[in-house]
């Protein structure tokens, strides 16, 4: 131990794996650093650069389609988010709780849409909301989002019901409390960081996906990244650069909000 | 008695959604698969192999097999760059740990789309990455690095590194690092030592990403949509592009169903081997 220490403070050089972990980084990040960076680019065509302008960001704000895309994926996010928070939240508690015979199959069923690739979850509510005649919408875009928000949530709350200790709500009932008490004084307290950080994962999943969108939309109704999808494959205008700016800075935001919910000790 | 009547209807959302959104879904994908497809359109309720003949057909079968190439290709660069990756991230001081770790969990939340378009904008012809070669006389001419199979691949590796990294983090970080030592100790060499301790403990991990990322890879169409110009067909682009353009739900479905037990034969394997339940790093 002793050598150890005095090793270690002899190494103040640069690493070999700390320039692995830094020159990674860097590469990860380069491609985001363009797309911000030719956000600002007065020039249309993202080859040259053209000198430093907002006029982009200007633009987005008056092209209604975007907007509206926007203010879709938000609804969108913002129901999945809370479908999944509630079903999500209410199934953990319960599972934990109650023992039966389905359990290990439900457990593991719930599991399925974060496990299988999107496609398959695409393709399945496709053919499925046509058998039921749903018609393609903000509904069964809810529905298909909401289907893969829950497991998150449902997998953070559980990992967080594990840590709790038994003897709280035990001591509560003690003293009197009814069960009903017992989960909104203490129980729901104890997992509401877990709650919100699952709830801000699945906004952040449902903000990211194309696969199911293009799916389950339809031909009336469109999201951000399915607007960016199509424009990546026509032709994009800075504008969408303006856009994904603005996106990202919503989800580190959502990380950072969450890397603190989850720091909340116990 | 009347807890447990209670405690069941909390589980009562999540047993009703999980059935009907997930189950009968699958259920129906499954029944799907061996229906026909109708003369006009739709789907006849006749049972029929037909489907998954067709993807026998050289055609088909091609497509499969390139995608699972791909998969794997994507998976072994994955493991090459993310296992030193995750193992050197678990080894930094707390402090740095977490910033490394915030680091990479924001490309893993951010849009897939917005990565592979920076992509874009660094890799095209006379985009930067070229510039900058021809500025310093590594190439001479224009190096076409999107639209071709060879892009496709890094895209591929690029948006699902994240998940390598933090699935092979997650299990060196709770490693037991006595056992190392220990092994250093009693005369093995640094290399022994990682054959024989540091992999075999990082295994759950190492399974964990490759999963994470192989079943992705199959799917993820539009990465080879964008950066392969279209020229580069995957089984997720076949099977959007029979539901969506040719409407052969059928085959469609079929196609899925084998993907599908792709999926699970690597699940069954996972479990088999670290006899656990949960993925490492999944969340």
């Amino acid at each position: 131990m002793e050598e150890k220490k005095t090793r270690s403070r002899k190494k103040k050089r640069i690493r070999p794996s700390d320039c692995y972990l830094g020159v990674l980084l860097a590469l990860m990040y380069l491609p985001i650093l363009m797309v911000i960076l030719y956000s600002f680019n007065a020039s249309k065509t993202s080859v040259v650069w053209g000198g430093f302008t907002l006029s982009w960001y200007e633009e987005m704000l008056h092209d209604r389609g975007l907007l509206q895309a926007l203010q879709n994926s938000v609804v969108l996010g913002l129901s999945a988010s809370a479908i999944a928070g509630v079903i999500g939240t209410l199934g953990a508690v319960g599972m934990s709780r109650v023992h039966f015979r389905s359990k290990g199959m439900l457990d593991y069923l719930i599991l399925v849409p974060i496990m299988v690739p999107e496609i398959i979850l695409g393709m399945v509510f496709m053919v499925f909301f046509s058998l039921l005649s749903l018609p393609f919408g903000m509904t069964t875009l809810v529905l298909g989002h909401s289907a893969f928000c829950v497991p998150y949530v449902y997998m953070m709350v559980k990992a967080r019901l594990i840590g709790i200790d038994k003897s709280y709500a035990e001591a509560a009932r003690d003293l009197g409390a009814r069960e009903r008490q017992v989960f909104f004084d203490i129980t729901l307290p104890l997992i509401a960081p877990a709650i919100a950080s699952g709830m801000l994962l699945s906004f952040a999943m449902s903000l990211d996906d194309v696969v199911i969108s293009i799916f389950v939309a339809g031909a009336r109704i469109s999201t951000l990244p399915v607007k960016i999808y199509t424009q990546l494959k026509t032709g994009v205008t800075p504008e969408i650069n303006a856009l994904c700016t603005l996106m990202l800075a919503v989800t580190i935001f959502l990380v950072l909000l969450s890397g603190r919910l989850q720091k909340k000790k116990l | 008695m009347k807890k447990r009547s209670k405690d069941g209807l909390l589980i009562a959302p999540l047993y009703v959604f999980t059935l009907l959104f997930v189950a009968a879904p699958l259920l129906y994908m499954l029944a799907l698969s061996f229906m026909q497809r109708a003369e006009v359109w739709g789907v006849e309720a006749a049972f029929s192999l037909d489907s998954y003949r067709k993807i026998l057909q050289p055609v088909y079968r091609d497509t499969f097999v390139e995608s699972v190439k791909l998969a794997f290709t994507t998976t072994f660069l994955t493991l090459l760059v993310g296992y030193p990756f995750g193992y050197f991230m678990a080894r930094l001081p707390a402090k740095r740990k977490s910033l490394v770790m915030l680091l990479v969990v924001i490309p893993f939340w951010t849009n897939a789309l917005m990565r592979m378009y920076g992509w874009m904008i660094l890799f095209r012809s006379n985009g930067l990455a070229e510039q900058a070669l021809l500025r310093f006389g590594l190439i001479e001419d224009s190096l076409k690095l999107l639209y071709n199979y060879k892009a496709v691949l890094a895209g591929m590796v690029y948006a699902l590194l994240p998940f390598m990294v933090l699935a092979v983090y997650s299990s060196a970080e709770k490693m037991d690092w006595s056992l190392v030592e220990a092994a250093k100790d009693l005369g093995a060499k640094n290399w022994q030592a990682f054959a024989t301790v540091t992999l075999k403990l990082t295994l759950p991990g190492i399974l964990s990403g490759v999963i994470l990322v192989f079943i992705p890879s199959m799917g993820l169409f539009f990465i080879a949509d964008i950066l392969g110009g279209g020229k580069i067909m995957l089984v997720g682009n076949l099977i959007r592009d029979q539901l969506m353009s040719t409407r052969d739900w059928p085959f469609a479905a079929a196609l899925s169903v084998v993907l599908m037990a792709f999926t699970m034969l690597f699940i069954w394997t996972y479990r088999k081997i670290t006899h656990s339940d949960e993925l490492e790093g999944l969340l």
